[in-house]
């Protein structure tokens, strides 16, 4: 419970209160026990690491079957494990042995698996031949000559230093020359590139070039000009002066250009600085020139993540610290407090613990309360310049606050750390003021508590009946709409002044469940409130009958919170009038709103009314049938042959019947008889070749109307048309010549 | 003065007759083909005060084809016939082609109108 809590919220003291409105009469204890828990995520509260990580540890890193996902989850689980002392190897290594022997013998393997792999062994130290890391390391050697980018460098230098520590002799062609490469890639922030065509700088990046510089350092073994590793303490002290602060004090590293892709947190950006920093100061005679309260505030920062729930930030969070703890510049030392609840009526001593970041213990020191202020009224201290003493069996230094006379509340507390021994300075950093947050609790009396009823006229008369919140007897009263209800009482904190609390509410119940909350007003001395019935008629909706009454008096600083059933009331409301509002339905239960929602009635436009089919197919007849006049009368033009009678007859009663077919014959046959057929066979096929694409385009017309878009009918309608250009002209030509040629013969 | 105004007509209508009986036959089959145009178009307004205008592109883009057809044909008569004097160097083949291709664009403008 403790890890979930951690996870950066910061909850509202409140909230204890409001899970307080559900009826508890539990121990003190378990109440201030869910204080204690819930302040615990309070601002600026942090903690060294604990066993709480170290159960978060085995909880997260989880091999499935000495397996895990990756090598470099590998490195990672056990590299925590062996930081925190936590977690046996001993099903973890036969396993992934085989694994690391074949990453590492592999032709295919990457920089990037190599990489992992030796570092797993490294660890694990499972049995792998000399030869084949003289091998790895030959592969590293070329991959040095070759490349130009960051990781590349990164990956081959740290595996080459491994392989160094296995006993085999490496070595780092043209130290220098890579010294330069990689010093090529660095920004004037601080900050490195990864490769040279890509532009933003990183601070990740700016990381992992220290780790590399630094393990240059060390293979080549030589002497490097004071001067270059004195650029390289320059870009250091820069990329310390870009780092970023939140209010409370601690210190990140964040990247300043963000890519979507590959975005890494504060707090991995932050680890990878912090490893590359040490790396470099370990290597470096004299130290660097880093302030020691800016580690303290990386500490800070990086304790203040509390127990991180995924497996990289564990591992991000512990290494870089491991590497703060061990460093070379200063070792902060953290203020925390065990407990940030304190109570008066348990008689609680301020409690303040000094260690370092993985708890163990500091030098000799005295810690000093600068300054305690109430976060209500911030500038006039409670107390100045208190001296803790120190109790050599917990460890811890204490205050006793009793005898002070500090009321309950919420406090801001301000610590100085004051080492014994001047020396201890270069190497412990102390980190300035320490602010804290404190509740101070106790049991708040309830006094003067008194409830009746009187009429609106006479205020005085008023027949009050002491109310007992502690005992369980209910009171009974009945009321009218032209009276008022009249509550008081009065809160005292254990040393005797009036307190506001948080929440001071009186709630009427129906018993129709309708319910009104109404809050009291605090006047100097007392909470009362009046309850006029005459002008809540409207509000109560009118309804009559037995409200129970229940008053709630919470505050993050009260032990004894509570929520009383004081009685009921019997209220006579009068009608209501026509147009008054229901009350709200009971309100309904909230999983029907999983249930089938209301159907909904789509509303679509009236279809446009169409005429009857046989309508419609009616007068496609009649419209053909002028066609069919046409037809024939043209037939009679030319041929000029009469209709008789019977004819006509049979063409009426035909007419439905095969009124298509005498079109479409007819027409062939005044097509033929029209055009005066020409003699000559290619101006006949030219003729022919005339109506058939005439009739093309016609068929093409239909199928644009069925089918096909403007687009490719167009298409097809040009081709055609030029085809029917073509043709038409050489037929009517020829047509042309032999009219003109009987005109001259005429 | 009745019976001699209906005389008159009856002798307006024969000489019209004879006149028209004149005119040559490829005139007379235009004249046909127009008269078969109106008629449709005539039958098409008659449907739509039926049945009313709903799908009104489709309404006029029937009528308008008729119509057009008619102008066209018309225009061809004019062009074609030999007693005009504007039109004695153009060719009839020539107009008939004209009337062709005029026909097909309208027809096509008609047929995407139709939607």
């Amino acid at each position: 419970m403790a890890s979930r809590l951690h996870e950066g919220k910061r909850s509202d003291p409140l909230r204890h209160v409001v899970q307080r409105m559900v009826p508890n009469h539990g121990s003190i204890g378990l109440r201030a026990l869910i204080c204690a828990l819930l302040s615990i995520c309070a601002a600026a509260s942090i903690r060294p690491i604990s066993d709480a990580h170290r159960s978060a540890a085995l909880d997260l890193f989880v091999p499935s079957g000495g397996l895990f996902q990756s090598l470099e989850e590998t490195y990672e689980a056990l590299r925590t494990f062996q930081i925190l002392g936590v977690g046996n190897f001993s099903d973890i290594g036969p396993a992934t042995c085989p694994v690391i022997i074949d990453n590492l013998t592999s032709p295919a393997s990457s920089p990037k698996d190599l990489f992992d792999a030796i570092r797993v062994n490294s660890i694990l130290e499972c049995q792998i031949g000399s030869q084949t890391f003289k091998d790895v390391a030959e592969k590293f050697q070329d991959l040095i000559k070759s490349t130009d980018k960051l990781m590349n460098f990164y990956y081959s230098i740290l595996g080459l230093l491994h392989v160094k520590a296995q006993g085999v002799s490496v070595v780092l062609p043209d130290a220098e020359g890579v010294f330069y490469s990689i010093k090529a890639l660095s920004q004037n922030d601080g900050r490195w590139q990864y490769d040279s065509n890509n532009a933003e700088s990183s601070t990740c990046a700016a990381g992992i070039a220290l780790e590399a510089l630094a393990g240059v350092v060390s293979l080549a073994d030589i002497e490097l000009v004071q001067s270059k590793i004195g650029t390289i303490k320059h870009d250091i002290v820069k990329l310390f002066d870009s780092i970023n602060s939140y209010d409370d004090g601690t210190l990140y590293f964040e990247e300043k250009h963000i890519d979507g892709s590959e975005y890494k947190g504060p707090l991995a950006t932050t680890a990878s600085v912090v490893r590359g920093a040490s790396a470099f100061a370990a290597i470096v005679s004299e130290k660097l020139n880093i302030p020691g309260d800016k580690l303290v505030g990386i500490a800070k920062f990086l304790l203040s993540v509390g127990v991180p729930s995924s497996t990289k930030d564990l591992f991000n969070q512990i290494d870089s610290l491991s590497h703060i703890e061990n460093n070379r510049i200063s070792i902060p030392l953290i203020l925390s407090l065990p407990s940030t609840v304190l109570s008066l009526t348990s008689k609680d001593q301020l409690e303040v613990e000094v260690t370092t970041v993985f708890g163990s213990a500091a030098p000799p020191l005295t810690v000093n309360l600068v300054r305690a202020s109430s976060s209500d009224v911030k500038n006039n201290p409670i107390l100045e310049n208190q001296e803790l003493q120190f109790d050599t069996e917990k460890n811890v230094h204490y205050l006793d606050i009793l005898p002070l006379k500090i009321d309950i509340g919420k406090y801001t507390l301000e610590f100085e750390i004051s080492l014994h021994d001047p020396e201890n300075l270069n190497t412990y950093a102390t980190g300035g003021h320490a602010h804290s947050l404190i509740f101070l609790t106790g049991l708040v009396k309830v006094d003067k508590s008194q409830i009746g009823i009187y009429d609106t006229d006479s205020e005085s008369s008023a027949s009050m009946l002491k109310l007992d919140f502690f005992k369980d007897d209910k009171i009974s009263l009945v009321a009218n709409h032209l009276q008022k209800l009249h509550l008081s009482f009065q809160l005292f904190t254990p040393l005797g002044n009036t307190i506001k609390p948080h929440q001071a509410f009186l709630k009427l119940r129906h018993e129709s469940k309708v319910e009104h909350i109404f809050a009291l007003e605090s006047s100097s001395r007392q909470y009362k409130i009046i309850l006029d019935f005459l002008a809540l008629v409207e509000k109560f909706y009118y309804l009559s009958g037995r409200y129970d009454i229940e008053l709630a008096v919470g505050d993050a600083a009260m032990e004894n919170s509570f929520l009383h059933v004081l009685g009921y009331i019997d209220l006579d409301l009068p009608e209501p009038p026509e147009r008054a509002s229901r009350p709200p339905s009971l309100s309904v239960d909230p999983y029907a709103r999983f249930g089938p929602k209301q159907e909904i009635s789509h509303i679509f436009r009236a279809p446009e009314t169409r005429p009857p089919k046989e309508l419609s197919l009616a007068f496609l007849a009649f419209t053909l049938v002028p066609l069919g006049g046409f037809v024939i009368g043209a037939r009679v033009l030319v041929d000029g042959f009469h209709f008789d009678a019977q004819t006509k007859a049979t063409f009426i009663s035909h007419c439905f019947l095969s009124m298509s077919i005498l079109v479409s014959v007819q027409l062939l046959t005044l097509g033929v008889n029209l055009k005066s057929f020409p003699s000559s066979s290619v101006h006949a096929l030219f003729s022919l070749l005339f109506h058939a694409g005439i009739a093309a385009i016609l068929l093409l017309y239909v199928l644009f109307w069925l089918k096909l878009d403007l687009f490719t009918t167009l298409k097809v309608l040009g081709l055609i048309g030029v085809f029917l250009i073509f043709v038409g002209h050489r037929t009517l030509s020829c047509l042309a010549s032999t009219s003109a040629g009987k005109v001259k013969t005429n | 003065m009745a019976k001699s105004s209906s005389s008159d007509a009856q002798a307006l209508i024969r000489s019209l007759r004879s006149a028209y009986a004149a005119t040559p036959t490829n005139l007379k089959i235009i004249d046909l083909y127009v008269v078969y145009a109106i008629t449709t178009a005539v039958i098409q307004i008659v449907y739509m005060g039926i049945v009313g205008s709903f799908p009104f592109n489709s309404f006029l883009s029937g009528i308008l084809s008729c119509v057009g057809t008619a102008v066209l044909a018309v225009c061809l008569r004019i062009q074609v016939n030999k007693e005009n004097k504007e039109f004695k160097d153009l060719s009839p083949e020539r107009a008939f082609a004209d009337f062709v291709l005029c026909n097909l664009v309208l027809h096509l403008v008609i047929m995407n109108f139709l939607g």
